[in-house]
């Protein structure tokens, strides 16, 4: 099973800007093409720097080689405009690429999105049909598999009913099933599980790790990291175009997280006079850590963690309060946290480095990544000596065992926190 | 949209599974014909989706089909027949003039679906590949149904004006293809036109409603001056095609230089339509 799937060698995809291509107008007109022939001229004395005729471009994808082997799931992921989507249009062969070339063996279906081509004005029925025809499916193929997506979708009293009077969780529904069943050797999927209905993600799921185990090649596309971090065992972590990263899920993500917020699960300040702070205190080391102490970019969302900040201080006699600020990706506070630990409370210190653990209980976060805020101030009269925001993150991923609070709910959570209730029913 | 080598189709991962090979093209284009014809399910279905669509919800569904050419004819038959007098060569001017709109609509039809295909077609160019001369090729085809409708109609006229077709008859699959070859070698520049710029749908109507005019669709080809005029004329290959339709089913004169001339001027347009819509396709789904 170790044969190569996809091999890309040196894939580059250049957009012209102005022209088509990723330009701010969606068309133009003959009107523009002609007076843009009759300006050109011109256009070269207004414009002496830009190369040829004042046209500029964009490489969304530059120098990109893998191979991925049958029978791999392989992630994608990378912040808007790394060129997740590109490089998938490419392998599916919607847009070519402009340099580079890449060869897939085996019969390949993309699924950029859920039900392409479906039509309200027809049937469940019909639309299986025309669906499976889009995606590459033969009428015997659909035929033999009919049955089982109708059954998947769970809609066979309404098979024979326009899409249209459809609820959006039935379309939905329709429109995975006829996915689900392709057969062939090669899927592309493009966030396709981040799209709407709640209920019927788990299965999504499940149907998805089924096909990776199946010995076919998926390749997933997402910005949902929980769905990548339970689908795939290997990641690609694009930036800008290139690839930034090729390996094991958890490492991959941890540089995801470093390459985009210019922050990371461990930062350190080696040169005192360059360290945050002020004359009285400086920041020296902030870190992010399991219970063992090992720094970790990915965290069980049901597991203890623990953030360490190293401080100097400077200037003897002066109370200190190391406090900690946590916000979500979406920037929201969650909570701030100080140190109360008697030990230390209202006790002036001494000079020296110090390094203050806080431990944040399991079950706390909701899925998604961190970023934390560290500060050190002190109460009467308030003093900030320093406050480095976003100034570690990390990624919390939640259990598919069904022991966190999401239980064994697949799909979407919402909520910025995630804590683990005690619960208790009893039947009367 | 590549260059394909499919080897065969298996189930097990090796080296029996068909590669694909995905590069930038260079130079010229070879036009992927077989890849198309493994694509034929795909055309039938999304042309057979154009046939449903178009009559869902309509009160009087396919029935339009048979509407449509009839009160056309009524209206030339006055305008034309009886107002202007336009000679018929003794053929009755309803079903002289019907003949002539049966493959006039299924032209006009096939080239106002097709010339817009690809853009109305954009979800699918941008999330799906297959070979996209599939588009505008099942939007022609399914202007088809209507057509075999209006045919049963032309023979109810036939009958009715006691009009034998003889052996003639057998040539018409050949001006019906002729027909929809004629929309598409048109819409296979407008429809690739179409994508980068919209004026083409704007522009479709109004070359529709002009051409009608140039074609004999109301009156025969005769009456246009013979010699050079007449090769003009002829150029249009809606000229041969609808004289063709006449010679075939009502025994008029057949079109015999007039349509070799239509012949040669449909097969350049359509070996070029086809050509440019190649060099074309690899920016569909960036531009439209």
């Amino acid at each position: 099973m170790s044969a190569t799937a996809i091999r890309a060698r040196g894939i580059g995809k250049r957009y012209l800007l102005g022209s088509g291509g990723t330009s701010a107008f969606r068309y133009k007109t003959i009107r523009d093409a002609i007076s843009e022939v009759v300006y050109r001229p011109f256009r070269r004395f207004g414009r002496p720097g830009s190369p040829s005729g004042g046209e500029d471009f964009i490489w969304a994808l530059k120098d990109m080689s893998f191979e991925v082997k049958h029978g791999e799931v392989v992630g994608i992921i990378g912040r808007n405009g790394s060129g997740k989507s590109t490089l998938l249009k490419i392998l599916s062969r919607i847009t070519e690429p402009t340099e580079g070339s890449v060869e897939l063996h085996g019969r390949v279906a993309s699924l950029l999105e859920v039900g392409t081509g479906f039509h309200p004005e027809l049937t469940g029925r019909e639309n299986i049909y025309l669906n499976g025809a889009i995606l590459g499916m033969k009428r015997r193929e659909i035929e033999d598999k009919f049955d089982a997506m109708v059954a998947f979708a769970e809609v066979e009293r309404f098979i024979d009913t326009p899409v249209k009077r459809f609820s959006s969780g039935m379309y939905l529904r329709l429109a995975f099933a006829v996915a689900a069943h392709l057969e062939h050797n090669i899927l592309l999927v493009d966030e396709v599980l981040a799209v709407g209905d709640t209920s019927f993600q788990k299965k999504c799921m499940n149907k998805m790790q089924e096909v990776g185990a199946s010995g076919r090649t998926v390749f997933f596309v997402s910005h949902n990291m929980l769905a990548v971090t339970r689908l795939c065992e290997r990641i690609l972590l694009l930036d800008r175009g290139r690839l930034l990263a090729d390996g094991p899920s958890a490492q991959v993500i941890g540089e995801y997280l470093r390459s985009g917020t210019g922050t990371h699960v461990l930062r350190e300040w080696p040169d005192p006079a360059r360290a945050p702070g002020n004359e009285i205190a400086r920041l020296r080391c902030v870190r992010v850590h399991d219970e063992e102490g090992n720094v970790m970019p990915v965290l069980d969302i049901r597991k203890p963690l623990g953030i360490t900040m190293e401080y100097d201080v400077l200037v003897p006699g002066i109370v200190l309060v190391p406090n900690l600020h946590f916000f979500n990706d979406g920037g929201v506070n969650l909570f701030v946290a100080h140190d109360c630990d008697l030990a230390w409370r209202k006790k002036p210190r001494l000079a020296g480095r110090y390094a203050s653990t806080a431990w944040v209980p399991g079950n706390l976060f909701a899925e998604g990544t961190i970023f934390v805020g560290a500060a050190l101030s002190t109460h009467d009269p308030v003093v900030v000596h320093f406050y480095e925001r976003d100034v570690i993150a990390f990624q919390i991923v939640d259990s598919p065992d069904g022991d966190s609070a999401r239980g064994d709910y697949g799909g979407h959570m919402p909520g910025v926190m995630r804590p683990l209730l005690k619960w208790t029913t009893k039947m009367s | 949209m590549n260059s394909i080598k499919e080897q065969n189709h298996g189930s097990i991962p090796g080296d029996s599974l068909p590669v694909t090979l995905i590069a930038p093209r260079r130079g010229l284009v070879s036009l992927g014909l077989r890849e198309l014809f493994n694509y034929r399910e795909l055309l039938f279905f999304l042309a057979w989706k154009d046939v449903k669509v178009h009559y869902k919800q309509a009160a009087f569904g396919v029935a339009w089909a048979v509407l449509q050419p009839l009160l056309i004819m009524v209206v030339f038959s006055f305008v034309f027949g009886r107002v202007a007098m336009l000679p018929s060569q003794g053929i009755p001017y309803p079903v002289f003039t019907f003949a002539a709109l049966l493959p006039w609509q299924l032209f006009a039809g096939a080239l106002a679906r097709s010339s817009t295909s690809l853009v109305s077609n954009s979800n699918l160019i941008t999330k799906v590949y297959f070979p996209r001369l599939v588009i505008p090729i099942a939007a022609a085809a399914s202007g088809l149904v209507d057509f075999a409708v209006s045919l049963v109609v032309l023979v109810g006229l036939m009958f009715w004006y006691g009009i034998v077709p003889t052996w003639s008859l057998l040539a018409l699959p050949v001006f019906t293809g002729m027909a929809l070859v004629s929309s598409l070698a048109i819409s296979f520049w407008l429809s690739a036109l179409n994508v980068r710029y919209r004026d083409v749908q704007y522009a479709v109507p109004f070359l529709i409603q002009a051409w009608m005019f140039l074609s004999p669709v109301a009156y025969t080809g005769n009456l246009v001056p013979k010699g050079f005029w007449r090769i003009l004329y002829s150029f249009n290959p809606m000229a041969g095609v609808i004289d063709g339709f006449r010679w075939a089913l009502l025994g008029a004169a057949f079109p015999s230089a007039g349509l070799l001339v239509s012949f040669v001027s449909v097969t350049v347009l359509a070996a070029g339509g086809l050509v440019y819509f190649k060099s074309m396709e690899r920016s569909f789904a960036d531009v439209v």
